[in-house]
């Protein structure tokens, strides 16, 4: 496959579409990790919802 | 599962931990077969091989439309409908909106510096979308802004929907102006205009990137019940200890009147 004089054009839009998608991948995962670290600590804590139920619960 | 059901934020955290997998899978799949694809294609008769860049812009710019429908759909159950997850969507999707904006501007300049011999015009189609990133931001700004997610949600469901009017202007400005920027090649009256060997990895990459985005939105919008849990928990424990020195203090001066009373 030969992409022509423009290459490094075509091949910089493809290297930034995977460096933003892969940069939003990793924001939601640590966003993830981060909320439910903070919600087992207060459980830890000894703070629970009002229902008495987990508040990582999903069942 | 009605969308009633999902009104309640645990069984929607029960659902997207079922279906997030097979999201994730579905996208990566489709995402391989459609850059496999992409590789594939001929070079364009005028364009060369830079035509291969369309693969990536036009589903992003897609998107970038896509998103701020989706979350002005959301805006209206917030104002309308008040459904508990509405403004949970609407934040949730700003973020990677504004990141596929973004990547459409870039690949768009990228695109147009062999094509057109510039990055950047300020024509109707490219400032419109510009617009719109700008606009996405400041929604993000806005959420930021202002700590009670609900007040937060309601100015932000206002600014979404007047937001809404640049989308058919982004759509027909290339109709309306006179603008660098080609006119609508697929979604057009009379059929496509791309020949097949272009339209399918297109249509591929625009579903792949569709997915992707979906699971994102879902994921991002767990993320969000998260942290408003957290919230909660937090303001929960802060009016308990100033329940409880309330108590205390209203203890400690009833034992002083006491005394006083005593002595």
């Amino acid at each position: 496959m030969s992409l022509g004089p423009y290459a490094s054009f075509i091949v910089t839009s493809y290297a930034a579409a995977a460096v933003v998608v892969a940069i939003l991948i990793g924001w939601i995962v640590l966003d993830y990790r981060n909320q439910t670290q903070r919600l087992r600590e207060m459980e830890e804590r000894g703070i629970t919802r009002g229902s008495g139920r987990s508040a990582m619960d999903a069942s | 599962m009605t969308l009633i059901d999902l009104a309640n934020p645990t069984r929607f955290l029960a659902l997207t931990a079922r279906v997030l997998p097979w999201l994730a899978a579905a996208t990566v799949l489709l995402l391989a077969i459609g850059l496999y694809q992409a590789a594939l294609a001929p070079d364009d008769y005028q364009q060369g091989a830079t035509v291969k860049i369309m693969f990536i812009h036009v589903p992003n710019a897609w998107l970038s439309m896509f998103v701020w429908g989706v979350m002005s759909i959301a805006s209206l159950g917030t104002l309308v409908w008040r459904h508990p997850l509405a403004d949970v969507a609407a934040k949730a999707a700003a973020p990677i909106g504004a990141a596929f904006t973004f990547l459409a501007l870039l690949t768009g300049s990228l695109w147009g510096r062999p094509m057109w011999g510039t990055y950047w015009e300020w024509d109707a189609r490219l400032t419109s979308v510009l617009i719109l990133f700008l606009m996405y931001l400041g929604l993000m700004a806005l959420w930021r802004a202002v700590d009670d997610p609900s007040r937060a949600a309601r100015a932000a469901a206002v600014l979404t929907l007047v937001g809404a009017i640049n989308l058919p202007i982004i759509k027909f400005s290339v109709d309306w102006w006179n603008t660098l920027h080609q006119p609508a090649s697929v979604m057009r009256m009379g059929g496509s205009a791309l020949d097949k060997s272009f339209l399918i990895p297109l249509l591929v990459m625009a579903i792949a990137f569709t997915l992707l985005f979906v699971t994102l939105h879902l994921a991002a919008m767990r993320n969000e019940i998260l942290r408003r849990r957290v919230r909660a928990l937090q303001m929960m424990q802060a009016s308990r200890v100033a329940f409880s020195s309330e108590i205390g203090a209203g203890a400690r001066g009833q034992n002083a009147s006491n005394e006083v009373g005593a002595a």
